[in-house]
């Protein structure tokens, strides 16, 4: 049962094929019997084993919905009330948490079963999960590759049926690479769109919370339940919530597809490039018409990114002192003492060069050179997404350059795991939401397809990759020893 | 002061805003709780929260500007100031830095008579920080954040003082209007109402500023005279002996009576101000300012404009009934109530009235005597029924209990006695008595007539009628004069 | 465009990093590199363009004035490094 994709397994729950407590303890025990991937950082098998009694007592009584008895897992970048909440980072190794994320209330209220807390790269920062207080996960399709990150550990989880869906984070690609490296369906929605409180900020102007699972009617289910207004965030955005399932089988005849050719130039390995083409022909077969677009401004992108992304990360991490919870030094001679050393010790090297970069980008002289010139260079991006969208419906391109490279392969060599992002970041500055979608495999790992559309037209984005994962089936492999 | 050298300063103000709940969260903001009681998890800052601005906030802050005739901006700006501090529990606090809600405006103070206009340059809100507790816990400082996130609105003054005088005039005229306003408690003790003053000295003529002092949180109008005046004398001296200022934060000691420099703080500060992406601009629309508008009180000096023409007041009185907001109704309201000519209201509220509250330690809106039973006693007063003399006793007996004027002057048998029948009688008895006296004054002693009223009065316990005694007084002392010639 | 060993530290004191001086050199460098990569913003003219700082063109919304928050101190500092008397503790601050 634990194939079965959430929109089969609320079936199987409602035909009696299987309890909620039997679904949730087979989990469990693929998660202890696989433990050696390191998706978990924590596994709450207690509670899980009386949400899911309660689930099935919810089950009985006829008033559960499509999430309830479903066994879910969150990253640990979502604070769960009563359960360790580490980000990924030893400053939060004894952090349990005191309150719920809006999110994780929402997944309580509808009746999932929280299987867990997923591994992810220290404070969102990474695209490998080797950054990782917890150490690195591994990709269930060739276990000496990454599995991509941020949200690492929830792709490999979704992917190696360690849970039927998983929560991730994206600030500059975080659903949508680990979605793409592990052969999963990822969504970013579009910014504002889901609740950021209680996700541990990492770039508030970028970050988004979406769902990673097996299928695009999967994340359409688990959105339904993220989406929607809070007013514990000012960034929220006051919008109805469509129903994301009805329009999953409108037919996308005439549906008008734009391919920027800055995405198809020089970086990309062929062999990726001519996946996405075949995915591309597809889509033509299914109706849709492709055209060439230009988004001239989306080199700059990473740079900008690299200013934004650090800068606010410079201010957001400065509350992890030492003072109220979360790590403190041994016997800080003084308060300076207690900062430093307490953050010296427990931040890992690449969330100390991202603070330190940020920290220089904002500090006296440099701002206007780095912060408002990336804050223009950013309007201009997200002027290129406008443009392109009043002309196409969706933009489609790669998620990443190359399949899942090795653990320890780039690590040693920050820019270049940079550079790697660079058909994701853009879509962050603009705020616009995008899926990756499983499209084909190149030398036996994933590749993800990539689809980028309007402000708030996920409901479009799920229907186009619905309808893709009817005539094909590459979300359905199973990667080998996973069965 | 010094002949040769001119005071430069600039005071920005920190003050409370009166709301219910904190600028950024749903926690409450009244003092004195148990420490970190009223510390929620977005005052902590904790990971993962985020800060939702409070409506009320933002309306006192556009009513402080329509107040001082500043400008609104129509977009206003929260930004991060970064840097670590244990009271500051995110490691940098929400404030406003490029666009703040409350561009220039100005406030006039009187000095020695004359109007001053003092600038402002701006007013910002944003978010107050915890308190440090320095008691001695094992040699380590205790934080209490229940006081973060409290919701300040910064005023920052041009530098138009020129002497510490002129500061506190203008520190004061603030601290009026903000309660005024309704939008602070302006509670120096318990420090709503902050001051940080920039001083600066030049020698007369210079255009160019001086390099200037920031002395920091001093909390009373006394001290702040104080600081000041020890930091510019400081400044002199330092210069004159050659020194050289360095622009520096420093302390007020008020034990010491003096400044010193604040080592802490010494370090470059670099803020890294940049906009806070966990909050959007706030657009202040024209509807939004009709609403605030509407709600804005009668300002203390176009009230006290008014008083004075429309109840003949002096100055004095009528800036002294126009300091406060409550006190000012309450005239209103005295004068309304009894009827009474403005004068005789503004006389027992300024006198009496004010003095009792002040021996009481009690401010107008907790005043044992309502403005109902003040208008009952100055009835009596302007009908004749008591004197001054024996209001000022009525009045007493009011401020001890909830009793009217009429019932206290029945209950004691104070009414005034008018019955010239009865005076009279009283006044033969007394000439009759006193033989010398009456021949003293017939030889010209006037002063001895005084004597004569307080015997009648004595001999009436006081409730005859002042003016029918006199009147009835002076007839007859004239009248044995002729018979005694006669 | 090259940081030195000088500003690394400097810049480590205002973000409050200790970082350890035979790793000095090594993020000096990595720095040096990421400034680089942000250098290649200036090939772009930004003249008269507006600063984003949020996707969405939205205008902050206002929170009603109303205390909803009860006392949770208990909840909060079970988690807290150091406390007594309700105060969190730390090394003594002087002004």
């Amino acid at each position: 049962m634990h194939n079965k994709t959430i929109a089969d397994l609320a079936k199987g729950l409602r035909s009696g094929e299987f309890s909620s407590l039997e679904l949730t303890l087979a989990f469990i025990n693929r998660i202890k019997q696989y433990s050696q991937l390191n998706c978990y950082i924590t596994v709450t098998e207690e509670l899980a084993v009386q949400a899911a009694r309660a689930a099935d007592d919810r089950l009985a009584a006829g008033n559960a919905n499509l999430l309830t008895g479903i066994p879910i897992a969150q990253k640990d970048i979502f604070c769960t009330e009563g359960v360790k909440t580490s980000c990924g980072s030893r400053i939060l190794d004894n952090f349990i948490a005191p309150y719920s994320a809006t999110t994780v209330e929402k997944f309580t209220k509808s009746g999932a079963v929280m299987l867990g807390k997923l591994n992810m790269d220290e404070f969102a920062m990474g695209s490998s999960n080797e950054t990782s207080y917890y150490g690195a996960v591994k990709n269930p399709w060739d276990m000496t590759a990454v599995p991509g990150g941020s949200s690492g550990g929830s792709a490999a989880a979704v992917a190696a049926r360690l849970t039927a869906g998983a929560t991730g984070t994206d600030t500059g690609g975080s659903i949508r690479q680990p979605a793409a490296l592990c052969g999963v369906t990822g969504l970013k929605p579009t910014y504002g769109r889901v609740s950021r409180y209680g996700m541990i900020a990492y770039a508030s102007s970028l970050d988004q919370g979406g769902p990673m699972a097996r299928s695009a009617e999967d994340a359409a289910i688990m959105l339904q339940t993220m989406a929607g207004f809070d007013e514990k965030d000012s960034t929220s955005v006051d919008l109805p919530v469509p129903d994301y399932k009805q329009g999953l089988d409108n037919r996308i005849e005439g549906l008008k597809i734009g391919l920027p050719k800055e995405f198809f130039s020089e970086g990309l390995n062929s062999a990726v490039a001519s996946t996405i083409e075949t995915a591309v022909d597809e889509y033509r077969k299914l109706g849709a018409q492709i055209t060439e677009i230009s988004m001239p401004n989306l080199k700059l992108a990473i740079p900008a990114y690299y200013v934004i992304a650090p800068a606010e990360c410079s201010a957001n991490l400065s509350r992890f002192d030492g003072v109220r919870y979360g790590y403190r030094c041994q016997n800080p001679a003084d308060l300076t003492d207690l900062y430093t050393r307490s953050r010296g010790e427990a931040f890992g090297r690449e969330v100390k060069r991202r603070i330190l970069i940020g920290t220089y980008a904002l500090s006296a002289g440099y701002y206007d050179a780095y912060y408002i010139k990336a804050q223009k260079v950013r309007r201009l991006i997200s002027e290129d997404f406008k443009n392109a969208l009043t002309k196409v419906d969706v933009i489609m391109g790669p998620v990443t350059p190359t399949t899942a490279f090795g653990i320890g392969e780039k690590i040693g060599n920050p820019i270049e795991m940079y550079l790697s992002d660079f058909y994701t970041i853009a879509i962050n500055l603009a705020g616009v939401p995008a899926m990756s979608i499983p499209a084909g495999f190149v030398n036996g790992k994933p590749v993800g397809l990539q689809i980028i559309g309007n402000y708030f037209a996920e409901d479009r984005l799920l229907n186009i990759a619905h309808q893709y994962q009817q005539v094909t089936d590459w979300h359905l492999q199973i990667p080998k020893g996973f069965e | 002061m010094n002949e040769q050298w001119e005071t430069v300063i600039g005071l920005e103000i920190h003050t409370q805003l009166a709301t219910k709940s904190k600028i950024f969260s749903g926690a409450a903001t009244a003092y004195g709780a148990a420490p970190n009681t009223q510390a929620c998890a977005v005052d902590l800052g904790l990971p993962g929260v985020l800060p939702v601005l409070n409506k009320e906030a933002v309306r006192m802050a556009v009513k402080f500007g329509m107040a001082i005739e500043a400008e609104i901006a129509p977009y206003s700006v929260f930004a991060r100031k970064n840097y670590f501090y244990p009271d500051l529990p995110k490691g940098y606090q929400i404030s406003q830095f490029e666009l703040p809600i409350v561009g220039a405006g100005h406030l006039d103070i009187e000095i020695d008579g004359t109007s001053k206009r003092i600038g402002i340059t701006r007013a910002h809100l944003e978010e107050d920080a915890g308190k440090s507790l320095h008691e001695n816990f094992h040699g380590l400082t205790g934080i209490d954040l229940n006081r973060a996130g409290t919701p300040l609105l910064e005023i920052v003054s041009e530098p138009d003082m020129r002497s510490a005088k002129e500061a506190v005039a203008y520190m004061k005229k603030l601290h009026e209007l903000v309660r005024y306003l309704g939008i602070s408690d302006g509670n120096m003790q318990e420090g709503s109402f902050r001051c940080d003053a920039n001083v600066s000295v030049r020698p007369k003529g210079q255009k160019q500023f001086g390099t200037r002092a920031e002395i920091k949180n001093i909390n009373s109008f006394k001290f702040v005279e104080k600081a000041i005046n020890y930091e510019i004398d400081r400044q002199i001296e330092l210069i004159e002996s050659g020194g050289k200022m360095i622009q520096e934060t420093r302390l007020y000691d008020s034990v010491k009576d003096e400044t010193r420099s604040m080592r802490s703080k010494e370090e470059a500060n670099d803020y890294r101000y940049f906009p806070d992406p966990d909050l959007l601009p706030v657009v202040v629309n024209e509807e939004f300012k009709a609403q605030v508008k509407s709600t804005l009180p009668e300002l203390p000096h176009a009230r006290k404009q008014r008083f004075k023409q429309q109840y003949l007041l002096d100055e004095e009185s009528a800036a002294l009934l126009t300091s406060s907001r409550q006190l000012a109704d309450y005239f209103e309201a005295v004068i309304k109530e009894s009827g009474c000519e403005a004068r005789l209201c503004a006389n027992w509220v300024t006198g009496d009235l004010s003095a009792a509250l002040n021996k009481a330690g009690l401010d107008i809106i907790d005043t044992p005597v309502s403005h109902e039973r003040l208008a009952g006693l100055l009835v009596r007063i302007a009908d004749n029924s008591i004197s001054g003399k024996i209001a000022k006793q009525v009045f007493e007996e009011m401020w001890k209990n909830a009793a009217t004027a009429d019932e206290i002057i029945a209950a004691k048998g104070l009414r005034q006695i008018s019955d010239t029948g009865a005076i009279e009688t009283i006044i033969d008895k007394i000439i009759a008595e006193n033989p010398d006296q009456v021949e003293q004054y017939r030889s010209g002693k006037d002063k001895v007539f005084g004597f004569f009223v307080g015997q009648v009065m004595k001999e009436m316990h006081g409730k005859a009628n002042p003016g029918e005694v006199n009147k009835m007084l002076k007839a007859k002392l004239a009248d044995s004069h002729l018979k005694t010639k006669g | 465009m090259f940081l030195t060993a000088d500003e690394v530290k400097k810049i480590a004191h205002l973000a409050r990093l200790k970082i350890n001086d035979q790793d000095i050199h090594g993020y000096a460098k990595d720095l040096s590199d990421m400034l680089n990569l942000m250098t290649q913003m200036g090939a772009l003219n930004t003249e008269g363009i507006n600063p984003m700082a949020h996707p969405m063109d939205q205008e902050q919304r206002l929170r009603p004035d109303e205390v909803t928050e009860c006392d949770n101190r208990e909840k909060f500092q079970a988690i807290a490094p150091q406390v007594e008397a309700g105060l969190y503790l730390v090394p003594k601050v002087i002004d």
